[in-house]
């Protein structure tokens, strides 16, 4: 299949820990078979920062935690045909979003200044202009974009990312055996 | 103080024989003395009774009417449904809270106030209203809550806010309540005069296999909600082997918009306490349970005085009507604020004085009920009717109502219509016919069946009130052109939210869910993807829940999706590149702006 025929592929973390991205990768040697369908556009995978043209997929780690996030999944929606959020912190926020329930300048405080671990005399909070500001909350990617598909998981398998997107790619139904989406 | 409690303690619970399954009463009678049941009191609760200190700790928790914090010694809770909502609520609370000083679920500093909201209280034909401890507070306004603060404040007791008494027995020395009746129209039924005794004599002169035989004749079916065959369900348990059996009467009333109970135990409770009895005497049972709300605790002096006649009287006791052979007592346990607890395995796990959790049936109560006998459990009207089956004969009351639905239903009607109260029709009555008695055909929208019924358009109000067309418990309300179904559905959602006892997380989850998605429809920034969204969620709830709770809660936006779509589809539209239009960047960054003292660069470019 030429490049210009395989489809393209786009990844991104957002709030996440890249432990999605470590699932992806765990497919391992079936990333052979996986380059056979797809070529990557702008992903940490091989590190290219803007897209280069429309991509048929886009695959979300992590939920919104900073207007940074916001604007790279707006991007996302814009360049990519269908969107998947991929983890549990995509999908529902995860554990970013345990702060959710308090206020932000405790969480700040919490973070830079009281926090047992913390030593920072100066009790300075980081506030660079290159910080991106942080949300009031965690928001999953379903409450900023429309999203076509969630997959489950802290991380989903290998197998069960695997599964989803050849399906998707070869335009089957995808089967995902009970073991590949329970999770408890 | 200490020694106090702990004897206070003490005698509460001799007074029930240290007996761990009275734990609501003992819980209960501390709340009367202390307002509360802190740390220290549960020590010495599960001391007494000698069960983990986790049940009492995990009882208390549990139910909204108790607590572990001090409260004042007045309690104002104000009925917040969807009908007193339509009632002015907001005024009222607003009032109540400004001549207080303190917000709602708060407590003045001079200990004296706590007012709280809480769930539809069985008076929405007299909303919006309240309770102040046990007293009811009805057809409120702002300037009488500020009114009944100052008379509180001045006098302190809330039972000198009754200044003039509701009509029937509500105006007896017992009940002494400014509740009214409203009983619009008294059918052949419930509300027939009634020959006290009568209705045990014929039982008792016919088998137990032919009392049950008459209410399968009578084709005798629960008014509770489920409309299960009474017969039936009596005939499982006295076939559930010769032990210990139980009667317990669900007078829980607690789906919003039914009140027909508290007018039946106000005027017919004789009736109630024969029809657990003949029930009793049907299965081999020689005890009943009243659970009664709390809600209702103003009735109960009532309601034993008229169960200590009836021992008096031969009716009830050792022998009943002189019968060596038959023995039946009823005793009343009062609930503590929990809507749950009127599914029936919930209702036996609070009779055993326990959180009122849901249990997986089967085994289903006939088999095993309380104190894991067999137990049947009937709604206060299926008892009445029972009483009325005997005197009559079967043959009379099953010649009025419907093919699948015989006898009368008691409705309750509240909301826009001319005049609210009770009404006993008899099944098979359309639901025109009952709103053009109610003053209601104005309507663009009725629920029958309370939030977990339907809502019913014009175009349905042909439709027949029976369990073959449209089922109810007996709750009607009543939704006029001026009303926005969405904030309706939102408040039923509200409801649920609050009463799910958690235990599954498709409940839980699943009515926060539903009532956040209907909030953005009705504010206008929801999407098409939103209704699907919804009807998935609904799906799972029903079909994972454990209890009817969650089985039905989602019913309220399902039932709205179908006959009042446009409400929602003229609502929605897609957002703008796939964004969704729920999400305002501008307004999530706000926090961190202030914080960190700059701008957004991106919140610009969003609009
Ligand atoms: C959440 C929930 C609440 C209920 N509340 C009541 C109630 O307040 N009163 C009632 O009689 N039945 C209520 N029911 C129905 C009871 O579980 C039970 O079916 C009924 O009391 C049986 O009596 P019946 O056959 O005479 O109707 C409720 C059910 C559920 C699931
Ligand atoms: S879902 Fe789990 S693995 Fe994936 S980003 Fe979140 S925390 Fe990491
Ligand atoms: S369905 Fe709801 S109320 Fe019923 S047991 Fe489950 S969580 Fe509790």
């Amino acid at each position: 299949m030429g490049e210009n025929q395989k489809a393209r592929i786009a990844t991104t973390s957002l709030a996440g820990c890249f432990g999605c991205h470590m699932s992806l990768l765990d497919i391992d040697e079936r990333i052979l078979q996986l380059a056979e369908l797809v070529v990557f556009d702008k992903s940490p995978i091989n590190d290219i920062k803007q897209f280069t043209g429309r991509c048929d997929v886009g695959l979300i780690e992590g939920g919104c935690c900073n207007e940074h996030n916001v604007e790279v999944l707006r991007d996302f929606r814009k360049h990519c045909d269908i969107l998947i959020s991929i983890g549990d912190c995509a999908t529902m926020g995860g554990i970013p979003a345990l702060r959710n329930t308090v206020p932000l300048q405790e969480c700040l405080d919490e973070a830079y200044r009281d926090g047992p671990s913390v030593h920072n005399p100066s009790g300075m909070i980081p506030n660079d202009v290159e910080l991106p500001l942080i949300l009031d909350k965690v928001y999953p990617a379903h409450e900023v974009v429309k999203i076509d598909y969630h997959l489950p998981g802290c991380p989903p398998s290998a197998d069960t990312l695997w599964e989803a997107l050849v399906a998707l790619l070869t335009a089957k139904p995808v089967e995902l055996p009970y073991e590949l989406v329970k999770y408890d | 103080m200490h020694d106090d409690v702990e004897s206070t303690v003490q005698r509460i619970c001799q007074s029930y024989d240290n007996d761990g399954r009275r734990l609501m009463d003992i819980v209960t009678d501390l709340h009367r003395e202390y307002g509360c049941v802190d740390p220290e009191a549960m020590d010495l609760i599960a001391r007494c009774v000698n069960v983990p200190r986790l049940r009492v700790q995990s009882l208390v928790s549990f139910y909204s009417f108790y607590a572990e914090a001090p409260r004042g010694r007045i309690v104002i809770r104000l009925s917040d449904d969807v009908i007193d909502r339509m009632h002015g609520y907001d005024r009222v609370a607003a009032a109540f809270c400004d001549e207080l000083g303190i917000g709602m679920g708060e407590t003045t500093a001079d200990g004296l106030f706590t007012l709280e909201r809480t769930a539809c209280i069985g008076m929405c034909d007299q909303a919006p209203a309240g309770l102040v401890n046990d007293v009811v507070i009805t057809h409120l306004s702002s300037d009488k809550a500020r009114q009944i603060v100052q008379d509180l404040r001045r006098h302190g007791d809330p039972h000198q806010l009754v200044t003039s008494l509701g009509d029937g027995e509500n105006g007896c020395d017992l009940i002494h309540s400014m509740v009214r009746n409203n009983l619009r129209k008294a059918g052949s039924v419930i509300f027939s005069p009634i020959n006290r005794g009568e209705a045990i004599r014929k039982a008792l002169s016919i088998s137990p296999q032919e009392v049950i035989r008459a209410m399968k004749t009578a084709r005798l079916r629960g008014r509770g909600g489920a409309g299960f065959p009474a017969g039936m369900k009596w005939e499982f348990a006295r076939g559930a082997g010769d032990g210990q059996k139980y009667i317990l009467c669900n007078a829980d009333e607690g789906e919003p918009g039914t009140f027909k109970d508290r007018v039946i135990l106000t005027e017919r409770a004789d009736r109630v306490f024969a029809g657990m009895t003949i029930a009793g005497y049907a299965i081999g049972a020689s005890e009943g349970i009243m659970y009664l709300r709390a809600e209702y605790a103003y009735l109960k002096p009532h309601l034993e005085d008229v169960l200590r006649r009836r021992r008096i009287d031969g009716l009830l006791g050792e022998t009943v009507l002189g019968r060596n052979e038959f023995a039946f007592d009823i005793r009343i346990q009062i609930g503590a604020g929990a809507y749950v607890c009127g599914e029936e395995t919930a209702l036996i796990s609070s009779c055993e004085g326990k959180r009122g959790d849901p249990m997986t049936r089967p085994p289903f109560p006939a088999q095993k009920g309380y104190n894991g006998c067999p137990t049947v459990i009937n709604n206060v009207e299926t008892l009445c009717c029972v009483t009325k089956i005997m005197e009559e004969g079967p043959a009379t009351f099953s010649d009025c109502g419907s093919d699948q639905s015989s006898g009368t239903k008691l409705l309750s009607i509240s909301g826009d219509c001319k005049r609210a109260g009770v009404y006993e029709f008899p099944f098979g009555t359309t639901l025109r016919e009952v709103l053009n008695e109610c003053g209601g055909l104005e309507a663009q929208a009725v629920q029958v069946g309370g939030p977990s019924g339907k809502m019913v358009s014009p175009a349905d109000f042909d439709r027949k009130i029976c369990f073959e067309d449209l089922a109810t418990g007996g709750s009607v309300m009543v939704f006029g052109p001026q009303r926005n179904i969405l904030d309706i559905v939102h408040g039923f959602m509200d409801f649920f939210v609050d009463e799910s006892c958690g235990y599954c997380t498709p409940c839980r989850v699943g009515n926060v869910l539903l009532k956040q998605l209907v909030e953005r429809v009705r504010d206008g920034s929801g999407e098409p993807d939103d209704l699907d969204q919804m009807r998935r969620i609904a799906g799972t709830m029903k079909a994972t829940s454990r209890c009817g709770l969650g089985q039905t809660s989602s019913n309220p936006v399902m039932s709205t999706l179908t006959t009042f779509e446009t409400e929602y589809t003229d609502r929605v539209q897609d957002g703008p590149d796939g964004q969704r239009r729920g999400f305002d960047l501008a307004e999530s960054v706000k926090a961190a702006e202030s914080i960190a003292g700059r701008p957004s660069v991106h919140t610009g470019q969003d609009d």
